[in-house]
């Protein structure tokens, strides 16, 4: 089990090196109020199609082999599934009420979905297409996270405040650890020690020991001439070697550039308007942050931490993914 | 009274049975569990009926939104074992507050959401049974109370005339709405908002061109041919007046506000506490995650979230939340902890709440909206603040008479 497993993993990641040095990446973003989703080229730096889907889709996620895009239409209440050749939605799969966003099996067999409507996330095996679970959790299940070893999945609760440690083996939640107000997205850094979660309220980032579950630090966030109570802190990206963390931060429409060692704030890259998700490119070369207000996706480039260029995309743009 | 104790208990019987399915259930051991008891006080007293027949009148206006906090702060709760209650108390009108907070007192509940009137408020704080208590406010909106009358043991949930009078009036001057006309009702509250707009126009420079009195009296909400009628009433009430930009309407008594917008002599827009509202909560306010606070609420109680429910539901948070961070019951601790630095809600405006520290009163944006769309929130772009653009809305802390936690 375990070998298919690792087997899986190693072929998902072949498959993305694979299409990151085939050349043109193109981005994904879901807009939550235009219910669709734009296609972005990377390398024209264009939105190439805009795909209708169902109501309100929020957060995006692509199957393990790059093929498939799942998609939270929160208001239609259930997962699309986008065909990324034929740019069709084919598949309908189930998710419990109001799914927000979701995280990915590392084995790619499994999605964990927050219900932000009912204290839930529900668990979905992709093989079946059927819930297999439904895990009890705080107020307002939002931000998901999987363990690089799979055996830990983290939901956070945004009235509850909480990230919730839950065993993939057992779907209990072992712990719970209480956060600043409103945390929307966790992180693990590629090694699992470290757990980031955003507080959009508490205007920080917690750095979560993974092992004792404590917090080790927060994250604070101070820019000049921009007002505290707008630095929000939402979508948080960790580059693959683990060296630097990117921090979107909402109304203050900037994202923030973090030394992952020293917890340093080190740069603020001015983007769009309330900037909320980010993604990488397979090869982290380019980052990509939705910002809603503006209704388009700054284009970020990672090593020289310049932005590039902004795309229009679709409506409140809201979640995006790379391939 | 009965029947809601019931569904509460059905309420905390439905969580418990969550608990035991999920995550909980390694904390079987209930003795040291943090028991949390809130009180609903309020008061069986007349109310103003809205005057269109569209709005519905709900019945439990302010407890449905305690309820939901409550249900909000256990599934929280059950986390960090404390356990949450709600004690509804509806007390007949004129009831003697002296044994009510004897009683509440001596069983230990001096978590208090006070659903009452600003003098019942005020006796109730005063008794010596109440010294230690958190009591806060949800309905009486008396800038009094956040000044010359202020006390040590209330909070002010809901926000004051004046934070709305001046979140009105931002948005007015930064339109460049400057020349006003005030129309006002006769009884107590309908003057003391238009005392609230009076101040606000004086703040922010805006002229009352003339100020007018209507002693209308609306009786029933219904009528068969009232339409006419009321029309012709409304033009003559605003003929001949001065050159001016905006109607403002203060009217809490709903007797005649909802009859003046399309019904005045010149083409003018309506604002007040009739037509563009001030308000802290509105139906259509869904920026900020607040679609979800809605859809609990509708989905629990089969109509629209009110300005009191939601008062009443960041009360109740508030106390989960001080609660959460101190692992405390106890009011003293919880009253120290909502008044420090550290106490931060977060509500669905977009930004931390906190509590004024000189008056008690929560800071939070005010939306403007018109019946069915929101419109803007104050403070508009512009009104800055050197401590937070929040308190450039009512009585900041040079202009307040009231001094608590020096």
């Amino acid at each position: 089990m375990k070998e298919v497993m690792a087997l899986g993993f190693i072929s998902a990641l072949a498959c993305a090196i694979g299409a990151s040095t085939a050349g043109a990446n193109t981005a994904y973003v879901s807009n939550e109020k235009g219910n669709t989703i734009s296609v972005v080229d990377l390398e024209k730096m264009e939105t190439v199609a805009t795909v209708p889907v169902g109501e309100r889709p929020r957060g995006i996620t692509l199957s393990k082999d790059g093929k498939l895009l799942y998609i939270c239409t929160s208001d239609a209440d259930h997962i699309e599934v986008l065909d990324l050749e034929t740019l069709k939605v084919v598949q309908v799969l189930p998710s419990g009420p109001d799914p927000e966003l979701f995280v990915l099996s590392q084995d790619g067999t499994r999605l964990y979905i927050a219900n932000e409507d009912n204290n839930f996330v529900t668990v979905l095996d992709l093989a079946q297409g059927v819930i297999s679970a439904e895990i009890p959790v705080g107020v307002e299940p939002e931000g998901m996270a999987i363990s690089p070893d799979d055996k830990i999945m983290i939901n956070t609760s945004e009235t509850t405040n909480m990230a919730h440690f839950v065993d993939t083996s057992t779907l209990e939640i072992t712990d719970n650890v209480l956060v600043d107000s409103r945390p929307r997205y966790a992180e693990f850094t590629p090694d699992g020690k470290e757990l980031w979660v955003s507080a959009e309220i508490g205007g920080t980032v917690s750095v979560i020991d993974v092992a004792t579950r404590k917090i080790m630090e927060k994250v604070e966030f101070a820019i000049q001439g921009v007002r505290a109570d707008t630095i929000q802190p939402v979508g948080v990206k960790i580059t693959p070697d683990g060296k630097t963390a990117f921090v979107a931060l909402g109304p203050a429409n900037r994202v923030a550039v973090v030394d992952v060692a020293s917890r340093e704030v080190q740069d603020y890259l001015l983007v769009g308007q309330r900037v909320w998700q980010l993604a990488f490119t397979p090869d982290a070369g380019l980052l990509v942050s939705t910002n809603g207000e503006s209704n388009d996706v700054s284009v970020i480039d990672v090593e020289n931490r310049k932005v590039l260029r902004s795309i229009p995309v679709g409506e409140l743009p809201w979640g995006v993914a790379i391939r | 009274m009965r029947a809601s104790t019931v569904m509460l208990g059905a309420l905390i019987l439905a969580f418990g049975l969550a608990a035991d399915a999920g995550p909980a259930s390694a904390q079987d051991d209930t003795a040291d569990t943090l028991q949390v008891p809130i009180v609903y006080l309020g008061e069986q007293v007349a109310e103003p009926l809205p005057l269109s027949l569209v709005e519905p009148v709900p019945t439990d206006k302010g407890l449905a939104g305690a309820r939901l906090g409550i249900e909000d702060n256990a599934t929280t709760g059950k986390f960090l074992k404390h356990d949450y209650t709600l004690v509804e108390r509806i007390l007949p009108g004129g009831a003697d507050l002296t044994a009510v907070a004897a009683e509440l007192s001596t069983a230990g509940q001096t978590l208090i959401v006070a659903d009452l009137a600003a003098d019942r408020l005020l006796a109730l704080a005063d008794l010596p049974d109440m010294a230690n208590a958190v009591i806060l406010n949800i309905r009486a909106q008396d800038d009094a109370l956040r000044a010359s009358d202020c006390r040590a043991n209330v909070f002010h949930v809901i926000p004051s005339r004046a934070m709305k009078a001046d979140a009105l009036g931002q948005f007015l001057v930064s339109r460049q709405w400057m020349r006003w006309v005030l129309i006002h009702g006769i009884n107590p509250p309908d003057q003391a908002f238009a005392e609230a707009i009076r101040r606000t126009a004086k703040r922010y420079r805006a002229e009352i061109v003339e100020e007018r009195a209507y002693g209308f009296q609306a009786g029933s909400r219904r009528s068969d041919t009232g339409e006419q009628q009321v029309r012709e009433q409304m033009i003559k009430l605003t003929q001949r007046l001065p050159d001016y930009d905006v109607l403002v309407a203060a009217d809490e008594s709903e007797v005649f506000g909802e009859y003046l917008p399309y019904r005045t002599w010149d083409p003018r827009p309506v604002v007040g506490t009739q037509g563009l509202v001030p308000t802290s909560w509105h139906r259509s306010q869904e920026q900020w995650g607040g679609t979800q606070l809605q859809r609990r609420f509708t989905r629990a109680f089969n109509r629209w979230m009110l300005e009191r429910d939601y008062a009443a539901w960041e009360a109740v948070r508030s106390i989960g939340e001080a609660v959460t961070r101190t692992n405390s019951a106890d009011s003293v601790t919880l009253r120290n902890y909502i008044v420090s630095d550290a106490f931060e809600l977060a509500a669905f405006k977009g930004k931390p709440l906190s509590f004024r520290k000189w008056d008690q009163q929560l800071r939070q944006p005010i939306l403007l909206a018109s019946p069915l769309m929101l419109v803007s929130v104050s403070p508009q772009e512009g009104f800055l603040h050197q401590r937070t653009p929040l308190d450039s809305l009512g009585y900041d802390e040079p202009d307040s008479t009231c001094r608590l936690n020096p």
